[in-house]
């Protein structure tokens, strides 16, 4: 849309040495933040390659259904649901957003904002779902980034004593089985258990890896959302106060925090899937 | 959306909003019919399940670059900038897992060793080992002064000569 419009302002011959001309007919302004996107996606995608690489390394790893499984509210053991809701949260603020950069190239003011107020909505529902998600995992759990007590057995075998939550004594379980440590009193109370071989063991802490990959890349991941937001506000502010329908370029700046905000959506895909699915 | 008028445009959003939705949800019920939280005892073959995960994300996330992020509508000049440096990331990802593989198989390797650590404690599986051969507190005291030796004259000994050491007795 806005590519033509520009395209045919600037093609005159003869004058593609001066800057004029417009070979990819995008303003500068949209194909830096096209690269700078492309940037961002290669920091994310080392962070998750080194998620996978640590991953691989270790003998186990913490099972995600386990390990996000509880709702608001005390509900626990509902495997993925939490996070399904943060997934759609996003996705739906993604949408506004197009709505939003849909109205700006009609000019239809009212209607930007409408959708940027509804985007940013979007935005602070889902850091609100991610606050919830750290402030059990650090308050409750006593995950921090250098202690993860998320384990996983790795034979079958049944628990000698009970942890006074789920699981109680003489309860079998089986190899590749998750297990929360849980943290009262000041300490952490693993439990004993008898492998089918015979052995009594006691419950391990998991990779302590687990914790720190997890903060960094999810607070990574949250902090774009949280300055998108903050973005999308000043933006909101510039579209009403009527900033840009005086530039008369179809709120281009609207298009440029919409392509942020949709790379937000989809580093969240892959964030989705490496921590929650795979 | 130069290509498209409002309405149809209005409509390209609809379908975007079901298309991500429906293809997180079936994402969400591979996970967990894959892992046998939906049907007791069921559990589908890792390599189907992670298969069909990756390919709905990958598919998300060209629908949200190509559509909402309007790529569909570029010059392919910005397009292939875009997109083909990207391509960078297969290596990326070949080149460190298969690290992250042989570390892990480096570990395995080390924990079966019938050795005991530098720090003097035994580990499970040595000392059962040291059962077998019935003595038990002999190998673990000379183990220990081994140890001891090692790390007060800085010998340049290795785990592994101590490991041999240990199987000659």
């Amino acid at each position: 849309m806005s590519s033509e419009h520009t395209a045919q302002i600037h093609h005159s011959e003869g004058n593609h040495w001066n800057g004029a001309s417009e070979p990819f007919k995008a303003s500068y302004g949209k194909l830096m933040m096209w690269y700078f996107l492309l940037s961002d996606a290669f920091t994310f995608s080392a962070f998750l390659i080194a998620y996978g690489t640590l991953r691989f390394s270790m003998p186990t790893w913490p099972v995600p259904d386990f390990v996000f499984s509880g709702l608001p509210g005390g509900i626990h053991h509902k495997p993925l649901i939490f996070v399904t809701i943060m997934t759609f949260v996003l996705i739906a603020s993604s949408v506004t957003m197009v709505r939003a950069v849909q109205e700006g190239h009609r000019e239809n003011k009212k209607g930007v904002v409408f959708w940027m107020v509804l985007t940013i909505l979007g935005g602070l529902g889902f850091l609100g779902c991610q606050a919830w998600e750290w402030t059990t995992l650090i308050g409750e759990e006593k995950m921090s980034i250098t202690r993860n007590p998320f384990g996983t057995h790795t034979e079958n075998g049944t628990y000698l004593d009970g942890d006074g939550h789920d699981i109680k004594a003489g309860d079998s379980f089986k190899a590749g089985q998750s297990y929360l440590i849980h943290y009262h009193d000041g300490q952490f109370h693993p439990l004993k258990f008898k492998t089918e071989s015979g052995d009594v063991k006691t419950q391990q802490m998991g990779p302590k890896s687990f914790g720190a990959l997890f903060f960094f890349i999810t607070g990574f991941h949250g902090f774009h959302v949280f300055s998108g937001v903050l973005f999308l506000i000043i933006i909101a502010l510039n579209v009403a106060s009527g900033l840009y329908a005086r530039r008369n370029n179809h709120y281009e700046m609207v298009e440029k925090i919409g392509l942020y905000w949709h790379f937000v959506d989809l580093v969240w895909v892959f964030v989705f899937l490496v921590f929650y699915l795979l | 959306m130069g290509h498209l008028s409002y309405e149809e445009s209005k409509k390209v959003v609809l379908r975007g909003l079901l298309i991500l939705a429906i293809v997180t949800l079936l994402e969400v019920f591979v996970a967990l019919i894959g892992k046998g939280y939906i049907i007791n005892g069921f559990h589908l073959p890792i390599w189907i399940m992670y298969g069909a995960m990756i390919s709905m994300s990958l598919y998300k996330a060209y629908f949200i670059v190509y559509y909402f992020m309007h790529m569909k509508y570029e010059v392919p000049g910005l397009v292939k900038s875009v997109l083909l440096p990207t391509m960078l990331l297969l290596w990326a990802v070949i080149a460190f897992f298969t690290e992250g593989r042989s570390w892990h198989d480096w570990r395995a390797q080390k924990n079966d060793r019938p050795i005991a650590s530098l720090t003097g404690v035994v580990n499970e599986k040595e000392s059962k080992m040291e059962t077998k051969h019935g003595q038990v507190e002999e190998q673990k005291n000379e183990q220990m002064t081994k140890d001891s030796t090692l790390q007060t004259d800085g010998n340049t000994h290795d785990e592994e000569s101590t490991s041999e050491e240990t199987q000659h007795h």
